[in-house]
């Protein structure tokens, strides 16, 4: 591969990698702060109120990062994608617009509100602004997704005579089919991370025998989010994701599953390597005809493999698609296991002092990024060899003015900057954890 | 709608200058018109509430951009790569100086952000002064509209251009100086005391500099490139600019020294907007000239997207914009008046 072409994929793959760590705590957390600050007013119960202020704290700094190595993310398109962005900017320069005229702002001005506003704002108009900033968040993910669906599953567009993709329909754009599923799965893996890190730092708490009160809300409020947000990432929205991508992308899907062979009843493999010039899986541990009924709700449905596929239509690096979908949905599906037990063990009255199980949520904290990462790269190495799906290929779209030495420049100095933001980022979060949510602290420049 | 977009991008753009100009300004005299941590904070807490908003008019812009003009974002952004690259870096070291800086209560830590927001907001003002500087003496297009410029050659204009050269460097200064008057004055209306002397000080100082600057800079402009001078040769309405320049630049000096700072403020707003808007209409119809063969010029027709975006467009961004006018207007509203340190929160 030439190396300037792989230069700028590892550009743009490295930092928007990273920035989604922060984005995802973010939009996980702000419904879980409206949820805790409802309680707080409805109640009127100031243990609440803390524990509303506690995660803002936590929140802001998370904020922070994700606005910082956001930034980036936009100006990218254009410094090492130019010709990525010359072919589609006429139509997804508009979703990305969007995003900073309705999203952008609707947030920023809030957050500064919320964060440090309170003693400025009834109970009731902090309330206001604490929805306000996670409707900007979340509005914010929707066009981002909108973005990325257009690459996946082009829809509103023609070509002009000088081959770009102009727009031909605002709506398809905005409602394509492929952004609902796409939307949904991701903001529900979103709920996911911040329910399981709240829940985390609660059992943490809880195990440490400090701020039990605030704990326990952490723990409640985190295991029923996280329960239905980790059932709704399988089903209906993983599910529906995947059905998607079998009826648009049937390559893709065949190159996720590890599927070389086409067939009718095709097994679903739980795991085992894929040995890509050999065509084959080593050791599979295989469901039969599950593949088939999960597609196409036919035990004995046909579902194509690569083989019915010509090799330059395959996603490139079939192994890291095959490995981040499988960690995905390995993931996704032990999360279920440990939210139904923890709601369960809740229900009963048991869940407080059941420590194996607090243990359990505390050491899972990390996994929901790790899971949200995999996902993502599921999605955009499954995209491949395209860009813009069947209409421009990767190679074609990178920026070729821009050498591989001038990307490589960039790319370390990012990830040496990343490396002290990250560093920081769990140094401010620690001491946020130590000083805890009884901390009367005033959050103020 | 080519020529609208062209000027709604040119709206935005002078609102990010306009208002993020401040903040950045703000940065800039951070140093030297506070002394003690509770004056930095003061200065901090003045920007703090609508900074990040502030910013965010870059990323609309930006945005804005690439869906009206695809082409110049694709050719400028990849062509001006490393000076970008170092804009965000900024941006990135500017947050995180206003935003980590009262996090951790020991002077080692509050000391290194302190210097993290002053070099940032200072090099983010010369960088985006040498960016126009750049748009104006023209890059090195290629007949498919596209370009690199390494950081650096000869710091010559002429055949073989850098991002930084003796033009450049000097629209760096202007814009340097523009925005330390620019945050200066805004402190002055937010701030009260010695904060706001030193401030209204560093303006007045700053006074007699921005106007030589200001001349200096029309004239190098017209020597590099002489074709400025045709739109206003054949559109008299742009006289307009030079007088309003020149009679702001008059108003922001003396409003200051008559204790009128927030007429002062809004006196630079103006100054920066009509040499924004000066320097665009100069460039009229062209976007991003060609220091090459003048045709492989990119100007507002050939790459612009195509005319139902453009038209889908005006309609979501006209709303978008109103709605954000309003949350800046309540916003601003609701942290007007002095900064006072006491009390939570703001």
């Amino acid at each position: 591969m030439d190396s300037a072409l792989l230069v700028h994929r590892l550009h743009f793959a490295f930092t928007v990698t990273f920035h989604y760590l922060f984005p995802q705590l973010t939009m996980g957390i702000a419904p879980l702060i409206v949820v805790l600050k409802t309680l707080g007013l409805r109640r009127n119960d100031e243990i609440y109120n803390q524990a509303a202020r506690f995660w803002a704290r936590i929140f802001g700094i998370n904020f922070v990062l994700g606005v910082v190595t956001g930034i980036p993310m936009e100006f990218q398109f254009g410094t090492n994608w130019s010709v990525f962005s010359r072919f589609a900017g006429g139509v997804i320069g508009q979703t990305l617009a969007m995003e900073g005229m309705f999203a952008f702002f609707l947030e920023s001005a809030f957050l500064g509100l919320f964060l440090f506003g309170e003693k400025r704002l009834s109970p009731r108009a902090h309330w206001w602004s604490a929805v306000a900033v996670f409707l900007g968040s979340w509005l914010s993910g929707y066009f981002i997704i909108a973005t990325d669906a257009w690459m996946q599953h082009p829809v509103g567009y023609t070509l002009a005579p000088d081959g770009s993709a102009q727009l031909t329909s605002f709506w398809q754009l905005v409602l394509n089919p492929w952004a609902w599923w796409q939307y949904a799965h991701n903001m529900s893996g979103a709920g996911i991370t911040g329910s399981f890190v709240m829940a985390s730092v609660g059992a943490f708490y809880l195990l440490a025998g400090k701020y039990a009160g605030h704990a326990r809300k952490f723990v409640k409020v985190g295991v029923i989010a996280g329960c239905a947000f980790s059932i709704v990432q399988i089903f209906p929205t993983g599910d529906g994701q995947g059905r998607m991508i079998a009826h648009n992308q049937p390559v893709t899907l065949a190159a996720m599953e590890g599927l070389f062979n086409g067939q009718p009843g095709a097994p679903l493999v739980l795991i085992g390597q894929p040995d890509v010039p050999q065509r084959k899986i080593d050791n599979p541990i295989v469901i039969p005809n599950m593949l088939s009924f999960l597609t196409y709700r036919r035990w004995k449905a046909e579902v194509r493999g690569l083989n019915s596929f010509p090799p330059d239509q395959w996603p490139d690096n079939l192994p890291l698609l095959y490995f981040s979908y499988h960690i995905m949905v390995g993931l996704g599906t032990i999360f279920i296991a440990i939210m139904v037990v923890s709601v369960f063990l809740l229900w009963r009255g048991k869940l407080y002092n059941a420590r194996w199980m607090l243990w359990i949520l505390l050491l899972s904290l990390p996994f929901p990024y790790i899971a949200n990462t995999a996902g993502w790269m599921t999605a955009e190495l499954g995209r491949q060899p395209w860009v813009v799906y069947g209409l421009m290929r990767t190679a074609e779209g990178y920026s070729k003015t821009v050498s591989a030495g001038n990307g490589m420049f960039t790319l370390l100095g990012f990830m040496g900057m990343y490396l002290v933001l990250g560093i920081l980022f769990l140094f401010l979060v620690r001491r946020e954890i130590e000083r805890g949510p009884a901390a009367d602290v005033v959050l103020a420049h | 709608m080519p020529t609208l977009w062209f000027m709604i991008v040119a709206v935005m753009l002078a609102a990010y200058v306009v208002l993020d100009g401040f903040d950045l300004g703000a940065g800039i005299i951070y140093l030297f018109a506070a002394r003690t941590s509770d004056e930095r904070r003061t200065i901090l807490r003045s920007i703090g509430p609508v900074w990040d908003g502030n910013e965010v008019w870059l990323l609309a812009t930006g945005g804005t951009l690439y869906f009206a003009f695809p082409q110049l974002y694709a050719s400028g952004f990849s062509g001006f790569y490393l000076p970008l690259m170092i804009v965000l870096w900024l941006l990135m070291l500017r947050a995180i100086g206003i935003e980590f800086r009262t996090h951790v209560d020991s002077p080692v830590w509050q000391s290194f952000f302190d210097v993290v927001f002053f070099a940032s907001s200072a090099l983010l003002a010369i960088f985006f002064g040498a960016a126009l500087g750049n748009v104006i003496r023209g890059v090195p297009l290629a007949a498919d509209g596209y370009f690199f410029e390494p950081l650096w050659t000869n710091f010559r204009v002429g055949a073989q251009n850098g991002i930084l050269d003796w033009y450049t460097v000097m629209a760096g200064v202007v814009a340097l100086v523009t925005l330390t008057i620019h945050g200066s004055l805004y402190v002055v209306t937010k701030t009260e005391g010695d904060i706001a002397q030193r401030a209204r000080g560093i303006a007045l100082g700053l006074g007699p500099v921005q106007l030589l600057l200001t001349l200096l800079s029309l004239v190098a402009t017209y020597y590099i490139r002489p074709q400025v001078m045709d739109n206003y040769r054949n559109y008299p309405v742009g006289l307009l600019v030079p007088v309003l320049v020149l009679a702001s630049l008059v108003l922001i000096f003396w409003w200051t020294r008559t204790n009128k700072e927030k007429l002062a403020f809004v006196a630079s707003g103006v100054y920066i907007t009509v040499m924004l808007v000066g320097a665009v209409f100069a460039l009229y119809p062209l976007v991003l000239p060609a220091s090459t063969d003048p045709s492989y010029s990119l100007t507002i027709y050939n790459s612009a997207a195509g005319h139902h975006g453009l038209v889908v467009g005006v309609t979501w961004w006209s709303l978008g914009a109103v709605i954000a006018v309003g949350y800046f207007v309540f916003l601003y509203r609701m942290f007007r008046g002095k900064v006072r340190l006491e009390g939570g929160g703001y």
